[in-house]
């Protein structure tokens, strides 16, 4: 435990095209790190990268090495189902399953996953809930279907049901593009209570939300990680002329 | 253009869309009229519930050819459903680049050939081998014309569900398989019903492949190794008889075909209509 996550050297393509170019960096345990960068810089792919969820697309390829809490993902042998069951993921937009109420899409990695007992589905129903704060609004209303809640909520569903198989690390890719500042505020809190237990890596286009929810922060550009540091020393003082002109507004 | 021409276009427009509307359902409307008007008199208990009559005797029913029809549905179903949605889920979701497109190829030849020459395939590959018409032979032919029907509309609904949706399973550590069977076919499950029910009111009505599979059966079947009685066989048959009384029994059938087609149809809608709907 306490390792993080190490990337060395990590190289993915689509098809020919070559969209990670050798990405090395360790991301803290326990801790919010933050990546940005344009559009198509590779941010999503690198997150992706993590929990083997690239390969899903057909003609991706990665090479290099991912250590998640001291586990080779991409070791031979390595069953990718095992390392996502781990390391939790929440998307640009909100995906409940339209099919299954708010209970069956919180429980939905347990109950497929091949847990039966209704006390623990339930028990982890409620502690998912209350982690994502979203008990309070929903409780009354388990059996409605998840698609009938408002995009925060929806969004706050989906964050509940990647908590529920209680992973180490959660991936949350642009987790707020799709919804207002409101909802934006409630899961930028959920977020800072959520680093305690979990290792979070964030990415963003918005770059105040990076430098509010944020220890660490990476930028990327063209596939390649600019740099890495603290979250208030690369706002504040960039090292790098393409992190301080992207910051600054200049490009992206 | 000038805001008094655009309303009128629009009004034109409109109406036009809406008597294309009206032609569409037209024929299936006025088929059920002139069925009720020809068929409806010889509709009665003794139709459901008697066997048909000796030649040159008036009355009796169709109970055996109704029953017949059901059972045949049913084996069809139960062997082409199962083959056909599994199908149409691999067609949508292998990455394998040549077969999918053979397959995907033969099926749309399979659903152009005659049916006659599907009857002639489950004579040659069940009837010569068995010795004997029987319903299971009529069932293999029915379930074959089933079967492109039922791969091509379930991989084209499978297709529809969002990718969004398999990446979200897939990330909560859910195997690809139950990705697939407890995420994906429910979410296509609406429209999945919808073509099911296209094929089996499609081979609800069969005749030809019929003919020398089930082969007919003027009493009740014994077991599904012998010939069996089906309504269109029962319809056709008593249409190209030269008595009377049969040609109303003959309308009645047809008739009560439509009917059951219909009610299975509503049936499975009702039944399948589960709380949540993903796409249709």
């Amino acid at each position: 435990m306490a390792d993080g996550i190490v990337v060395r050297d990590l190289n993915a393509w689509f098809g020919s095209a070559h969209v990670l170019h050798g990405i090395s960096v360790t991301i803290a345990p326990k801790a919010v790190t933050a990546v940005i960068g344009p559009s198509g810089c590779g941010k999503s792919t690198f997150i992706r990268c993590l929990n083997r969820m690239h390969e899903v697309v057909p003609g991706a390829r990665v090479a290099g090495s991912v250590r998640v809490e001291g586990t080779d993902v991409y070791a031979p042998g390595v069953d990718p189902v095992q390392v996502r069951r781990k390391i939790g993921m929440v998307f640009q937009k909100p995906n409940p399953f339209p099919t299954m109420s708010v209970f069956d899409n919180v429980v939905a990695g347990l109950r497929l996953g091949g847990v039966r007992e209704r006390s623990v589905l339930d028990e982890a129903a409620e502690r998912a809930l209350r982690q994502a704060a979203l008990w309070d609004e929903v409780k009354d209303q388990l059996g409605k279907s998840g698609v009938s809640l408002s995009g925060g909520q929806q969004q706050r569903v989906c964050i509940a049901r990647a908590l529920a198989v209680e992973p180490e690390v959660l991936l949350m890719d642009e987790p707020c593009s799709a919804l207002d500042p409101i909802a934006t505020a409630k899961i930028e809190e959920l977020i800072l209570e959520l680093r305690s237990t979990l290792t979070i890596v964030i990415v963003t286009h918005n770059m105040q939300q990076a430098a509010r929810v944020s220890e660490s922060t990476g930028f990327f550009l063209m596939g390649e990680l600019i740099e890495f540091g603290v979250t208030r020393g690369l706002f504040t003082n960039p090292r790098d002329k393409r992190t301080e002109d992207y910051i600054t507004g200049r490009f992206g | 253009m000038k805001p008094r021409t655009r309303r009128v276009l629009n009004v034109v427009m409109s109406w036009l869309s809406a008597l294309a509307a009206v032609l569409v359902v037209l024929p299936l409307l006025l088929i059920f009229g002139f069925l009720l008007w020809q068929g409806a008199s010889a509709v009665n208990v003794d139709f459901f519930t008697h066997l048909p009559k000796p030649v040159g005797e008036v009355g009796g029913g169709m109970a055996n050819a109704i029953v017949g029809t059901l059972i045949l549905l049913a084996l069809a179903a139960a062997l082409g459903l199962p083959i056909g949605i599994l199908g149409g889920l691999y067609l949508a979701d292998s990455r394998d680049a040549r077969l999918p497109w053979v397959a995907r190829f033969l099926a749309d030849v399979l659903n152009g050939v005659p049916s006659i020459v599907v009857g002639i395939f489950a004579y040659t590959v069940v009837v010569l081998p068995m010795r004997r018409f029987s319903a299971l032979a009529g069932a293999f032919a029915l379930a074959v014309i089933m079967l492109p029907i039922v791969v091509r509309t379930s991989e084209e609904l499978v297709r529809l569900v969002p990718a969004s949706l398999r990446e979200a399973a897939l990330a909560l550590g859910i195997p690809q398989w139950k990705v697939l069977l407890r995420v994906v076919l429910p979410t296509a499950r609406a429209g999945i019903i919808t073509g099911v029910m296209v094929a089996i009111a499609r081979v609800a009505g069969e005749t030809a492949p019929l003919l020398f599979t089930a082969f007919g059966n003027r009493f009740w079947h014994q077991t599904l190794d012998q010939p069996i009685a089906a309504l269109p066989l029962q319809i056709f048959a008593y249409a190209i008889a030269p008595y009377d009384d049969w040609h109303r029994q003959a309308w009645a059938g047809a008739l009560v075909l439509i009917g059951l087609v219909f009610t299975v149809s509503l049936a499975a809608r009702v039944v399948t209509s589960g709380r949540f709907t993903g796409v249709r």
